[in-house]
């Protein structure tokens, strides 16, 4: 049988379609309708193909309908992180949601992430985040001279953390969780998953100081197995998984 | 803009003090499987075997709680329950309750429910009379004709 290249159809163009994007702001100096700080729903109506991202939608409300919009994003490819943000009620990435996979039928709701103040429209306030990601010391702390060349580490022992290493800080997991919702004190899944990343790499020697900082009171025990942090996660980190692993490493000693 | 301080790495100093959480999450994880087992046991005793939820009585319960095995199975069931239940409210409360203020009083009504709880039946579990002076022979268990 002969190709038939020229009988088969031609890339067929992706039909437009339109769009409503919900999306809930706060403008800090206020507008002529509302106060300052208050926030409100504003509904968007665009151009768009169903092979869009959110982030395009947002782009393009922004270049062509009201430039005030304020939202975060940097490489727009799904690895720097900052485009979090709560979309149909859940916590993803704007630039790894396709318009096609929200029925694009009903309004898609956008708000900033929850238990961050926002700072401005989609822009929240991540030093609460940031804090808690210091506090467990994302370094490496080994003992012993420096050596000379690359401290070696077997596949087996690399692949123990190698699930946590994926983690852009994003903090989808985090705005995620129902009990960071509550009480701002609780360390939040991400910090515990950059713990994670260093206690169980075989390096590293400061698992003790990380496990007693996770010991506290606002540590892993806060955790309730809620399981919206795995849910959240734009990497696929098994977040839970790696939360419940520590808590092992308290309880046994194991690590 | 100057870089956040990062924390100076302390030195170890051994493990944690402070452990009450741990124990509190290792205590839900220790008395939850046995609760399963207890309740499960409890249920099926009382409602599966013999005739069913029709011989529940007086006498029923009466003749279960003049055997010593039954009662410290309930006394385990009675203390684990409301202490597995006690700890996860106050989880609860840790998270829910902003203000210190109705914190505390959440917590100290909490308290004391589940000690009164805890008292009460552990008074009834051993304190039990199941044939009580004058009362209508019919409604008590068998063995009670052989005391009187």
């Amino acid at each position: 049988m002969t190709a038939t290249a020229e009988s088969s159809a031609p890339a067929g163009e992706i039909p437009a379609i339109t769009v409503t994007l919900r999306i809930l702001r706060t403008i800090p100096e206020g507008t002529e309708e509302h106060g300052p700080g208050e926030s409100y729903w504003q509904e968007f109506t665009i151009e768009a193909h169903a092979t869009d991202r959110v982030l395009d939608a947002l782009h393009k409300i922004k270049w062509e309908q009201d430039g005030s919009l304020a939202f975060r994003r940097s490489c727009a490819h799904g690895v720097c992180g900052s485009d979090a943000m709560r979309i149909n009620a859940r916590n993803r990435l704007a630039c790894k949601t396709l318009l096609k996979d929200l029925n694009p039928a009903k309004p898609i709701i956008v708000e900033p992430l929850k238990g961050l103040p926002v700072e401005k429209d989609l822009i929240v306030d991540m030093e609460p985040f940031f804090a808690s990601y210091r506090e467990i010391m994302p370094f490496l702390m080994p003992t012993g001279a420096v050596p000379e060349r690359e401290r070696l580490q077997s596949p087996a022992d690399r692949q123990k953390f190698d699930d946590t290493t994926k983690c852009i800080l994003c903090a989808a997991c985090t705005t995620s969780c129902p009990v960071f919702w509550t009480d701002g004190q609780y360390f939040g899944p991400q910090a515990i998953v950059g713990a994670h990343r260093f206690i169980f790499d075989s390096r590293d020697e400061g698992q003790w100081e990380r496990l007693e900082v996770l010991n506290d009171k606002a540590g892993v025990w806060k955790c309730r197995t809620a399981f919206n942090c795995t849910e959240a996660c734009p990497r696929g980190i098994e977040v839970t998984k790696a939360i419940s692993e520590v808590k092992k490493a308290l309880t046994t000693g194991e690590f | 803009m100057t870089a956040p301080q990062l924390k100076e790495p302390r030195t170890p100093s051994g493990r944690s003090r402070n452990n009450a959480e741990k124990w509190s999450w290792v205590f839900m994880r220790v008395s939850g499987p046995i609760l399963l087992v207890l309740i499960v046991t409890h249920l099926f005793v009382n409602l599966m075997t013999g005739d069913g939820i029709s011989q529940i009585d007086f006498a029923f319960v009466a003749g279960k709680l003049a055997h010593p095995f039954w009662q410290w199975f309930d006394f385990t069931m009675l203390v684990l329950a409301m202490l597995h239940g006690f700890n996860g409210m106050r989880l609860l409360i840790n998270d829910y309750a902003r203000r210190p203020g109705s914190r505390k009083l959440l917590h100290s009504l909490l308290g004391t429910a589940t000690l009164v709880v805890i008292v009460l039946g552990t008074l009834v579990l051993f304190t039990f009379d199941p044939c009580p002076a004058g009362a209508d022979p019919d409604l008590l268990p068998t063995f009670c004709e052989d005391v009187a």
